[in-house]
């Protein structure tokens, strides 16, 4: 309080209470002055930026709000633009059959793959999220099997064969593996190949004709369906067989270690397409010669190999990653190689490489776009064929290949989050 | 007193070669060798019955017949008379000439992209990121296809160029984008030292190499200097004159001069053709890649510990100085590597020039002299022994250059 006496005197009691910032030190002002303006160079780049975002959006908004959605042809879209700008999406919905299925899938099992790919959801959730129950496992075991069944139809003793025979290699493998890996090892294969002689010579050769579901042969399948199988099944093949192609990598027997490495670099240096041109025009000629092996089946040998070298590549990198007190511990337990490998060391380094591997799968989903160059109509080989040559369709591009890149970026980006959701959720390094 | 007996004669048992570790690992190689001769022989045999079935013989005698087809893009002389090794070759030269231009620029763009990610401005960095994500995941070919649409769509037609108040009009009167191609100046020279053009750009080439050989005596001799007397003296017009002058006097004595191309009949003629093709391949490869590279710079500036930054700028260091004497030497040990892996893919990819009809050596040799000759098996072994070797060629230049960059350390 001031003093009567002394009425220049002051003495404040109490703190002043903060006053806010000023006006242009908080909210978007102060932001936008960070972050967009804080050097004169910075503000050139954003007005740059600003300018790109402006070009691209004033090009292809109008267009794509414009667009018609259900005429028959481009000639009728044209017509009802009247010379405006838009987008002719009719030609997706008028063709989204092809799209997806090809154009020789057989219209009235549209369902089939429909059916397979809602249950390829449910068999790959309990292997992506690991939270849930593991008797979910049973049914990825099966899908493979039935999804053969429902895509390709035909009798259903073919893949319940292949089943069996897996199954009793794996019965085998069980009950033998855990005291001799390598007797359960071979006497698996031994007893899968034997169900699977027996069970081929029981099947009637015209067993196909009056099967519950009509059969489809491959060269029937197409559009973005075939991506989808292609990617899924090369992808789920090439992982053990990478492993098996690292671990080999990795040994000290000199011949396994060759044979990987001359492998490995055999196919990293030359491009998928040299390899693709192998199924389509090479490979059938060392097979048997009264056999006809399907392109389909070549293709996807092919493939997985391709993918199968990048992964091993990767995993060599998550094996050398791990420090050499992991193998030590491992020996010091008095582990054996392969209970070494499967209870230590491969958790520990295919957890490293799972963005490497997420990488190459994302790579070989978007490489299976390369069979349309072995004229197979997949997505794009629909769309540079058969709807393109239309006379209907003939010229529009754009509403395709965007479609096409849209779709592609979709499940490319959906797995590339999920990858990074994965390493979140496996990190126990508590950084 | 007890005595020491031997120990009992070891026996060699059946199941030892398994159980043993001094006998398993021979055991499973014999196994391996066993398996592999027995594919071999297998595949073999099934190769050589097929091919008598086909009446067929492993014979590359058809590389020396004519071709009998044209190629739109050459770097050599070329006919359809010419045989189906020429006929390779220039596309051989196609696929490394697509390669190295779509190297060059995937860096440009990858660095630029790279960088300015990690820019503090918040609008280009995200604008990048949008970048980066829609390319890395779209296939490539894709990629390929829409910019070869949108060139042979968009650009006008020679025949627009056409008339006194043309549609089209071309650029700086030099350069002209047409639908077919993007046509350009070419230089020559009319009082060429030599009659064939190769030799003059040898020269040309020659000249240029000296000016780099002095330019860099000088900045040995202006370090030398500068470590006597402590000051650097100025180099600055040496080195412009050394590079400049005798590059200028050989151009005027040689007389360069320009081809324009120029509108006759249905086409343009003269100048340099680059045809749409390899343009959109081009193009398109440089940016999907670029958006890897730019993932690479990105992650190679950010490896660079933040200590070292601020421990040369507690040293007085400016920004720039920063930058280039220790964050980049030590950001680029970890670019490099894959970076090289990516001029690789870049080489693997031009392959897919086949789905635009570039003609390089997947589109002459693996398909129009395949076809023709239906030499399936001798295609396309020379074509992956073409690519493997380049490819090999490539991580051996990787592989001498990343030993001579890595850390030295005891």
């Amino acid at each position: 309080m001031a003093d009567p006496k002394n009425p220049i005197a002051f003495v404040a009691d109490g703190t002043i209470p903060p006053s806010p910032p000023p006006a242009n030190q908080t909210g978007p002002v102060k932001w936008a002055k960070d972050n967009l303006f804080s050097t004169p160079l910075n503000s050139l780049l954003t007005l740059a930026a600003l300018f790109c975002i402006y070009a691209i959006l004033s090009g292809s908004l109008p267009w794509i709000l414009n667009g018609l959605w259900t005429t028959s042809s481009l000639a009728e879209c044209r017509e009802i633009l009247q010379g405006t700008t838009g987008a002719c999406f009719s030609v997706l919905t008028e063709r989204w059959h092809q799209l997806i299925y090809g154009f020789q899938y057989p219209a009235d099992a549209y369902w089939r793959p429909n059916i397979a790919f809602l249950l390829l959801l449910i068999a790959i959730a309990p292997v992506l999220f690991f939270d849930l129950p593991r008797k979910l496992l049973i049914f990825t075991a099966i899908y493979p099997f039935l999804a053969y069944w429902l895509i390709w139809g035909g009798t259903i003793m073919v893949p319940i064969i292949a089943f069996l025979g897996c199954a009793g290699g794996g019965f085998v493998f069980q009950k033998f593996g855990k005291s001799n890996f390598a007797a359960g090892f071979f006497g698996g294969i031994i007893a899968a190949f034997a169900v699977w002689i027996i069970g081929g010579a029981l099947v009637p050769e015209t067993a196909n004709d009056n099967a519950m579901l009509t059969a489809v042969p491959s060269r029937d399948l197409g559009g973005f369906m075939l991506n989808m199988m292609l990617g899924v099944t090369c992808v789920s093949l090439s992982l053990p067989l990478g492993i098996a192609l690292a671990l080999g990598r990795q040994s000290n027997m000199p011949l396994i270690k060759w044979i990987c490495v001359i492998f490995i670099e055999f196919v990293r240096g030359v491009p998928l397409i040299t390899l693709l041109f192998v199924a389509s025009v090479m490979l059938s000629f060392f097979f048997p010669p009264e056999s006809t092996v399907d392109l389909f089946l070549r293709v996807v040998i092919m493939i997985t190999m391709f993918s199968a070298a990048y992964i091993a590549e990767v995993i060599r990198g998550g094996l050398a990653a791990l420090p050499k007190g992991q193998y030590e511990a491992a020996d010091s337990l008095g582990l054996d190689y392969p209970q070494a490998m499967r209870l230590i060391i491969l958790p520990q380094a295919l957890k490293i490489s799972i963005p490497g591997i997420v990488n190459v799968a994302v790579g070989l989903f978007k490489d299976t776009t390369l069979v349309s160059v072995i004229s197979m109509f997949d997505l794009v080989g629909m769309i540079r064929g058969p709807i393109l040559a239309s006379t209907d369709w003939n010229g529009v591009y754009w509403e395709l290949l965007g479609f096409a890149a849209l779709l592609f970026f979709v499940v490319c980006y959906g797995i590339s989050q999920y990858s990074q959701w994965l390493e979140r959720r496996l990190a126990t390094d508590h950084r | 007193m007890t005595t020491l007996a031997d120990p009992p004669k070891e026996q060699f048992k059946l199941s030892m070669l398994i159980n043993d570790t001094r006998y398993r690992s021979l055991t499973f190689q014999a196994l391996a060798a066993i398996a592999l001769a027995l594919m071999f022989w297998y595949l073999g045999n099934n190769l050589i019955q097929n091919l008598r079935a086909a009446g067929l013989n492993i014979s590359f005698d058809f590389l020396g017949e004519a071709a009998g087809y044209d190629i739109n893009q050459t770097l050599i002389e070329y006919d359809s008379q010419s045989s189906h090794l020429r006929a390779a070759i220039v596309g051989a030269l196609n696929t490394l000439l697509v390669a190295f231009l779509a190297c060059i620029t995937a860096t440009v763009f990858g660095v630029v992209a790279g960088v300015l990610r990690l820019s503090n401005n918040w609008l280009v960095s995200k604008l990048m990121a949008f970048y980066v994500e829609i390319f890395r995941n779209v296939p490539v070919l894709i990629w390929i296809i829409i910019i070869f649409t949108i060139m042979t769509a968009v650009l006008p037609g020679p025949r627009a160029f056409r008339g006194d108040d043309a549609e089209a009009s071309m650029l700086f009167n030099a350069v002209a984008f047409t639908n077919r191609g993007v046509y350009i100046p070419l230089p020559w020279f009319s009082r060429g030292i030599f009659d064939s053009a190769a030799l003059n750009w040898l020269l040309v080439l020659i000249v240029l190499g000296g000016s780099w050989f002095a330019s860099r005596k000088i900045g040995q001799w202006a370090s030398k200097v500068q470590e006597k007397e402590g000051v650097r003296p100025k180099t600055l017009w040496f080195t412009l004159g050394v590079w400049i002058a005798p590059f200028a006097v050989l151009m005027l004595i040689m007389g360069l001069s320009w081809q324009m191309p120029e509108l006759k009949g249905f086409n343009f003629q003269g100048g340099i053709k680059l045809g749409g093709p390899l343009i959109a391949l081009w193009f398109a490869l440089s940016i999907y890649t670029g958006a890897f590279i730019a993932e690479n710079v990105r992650a190679g500036i950010q490896a660079v510990s933040k200590g070292q930054t601020e421990a040369a700028s507690a040293l007085g260091l400016r920004p720039r100085r920063v930058m280039n004497l220790v964050v980049l030497p030590q950001a680029l040990r970890v670019i490099i590597p894959p970076l090289i892996s990516q001029y690789l893919n870049i080489t693997k990819n031009s392959s897919l020039a086949i789905a635009v009809g570039y003609a390089d050596i997947t589109a002459t040799l693996g398909g129009i002299t395949l076809n023709q000759t239906g030499r399936a098996i001798e295609c396309v072994m020379l074509l992956m022994l073409f690519y493997l070797t380049v490819s090999l060629l490539i991580s051996m230049g990787m592989n001498i250059y990343n030993a001579s960059v890595k850390l030295k350390e005891r």
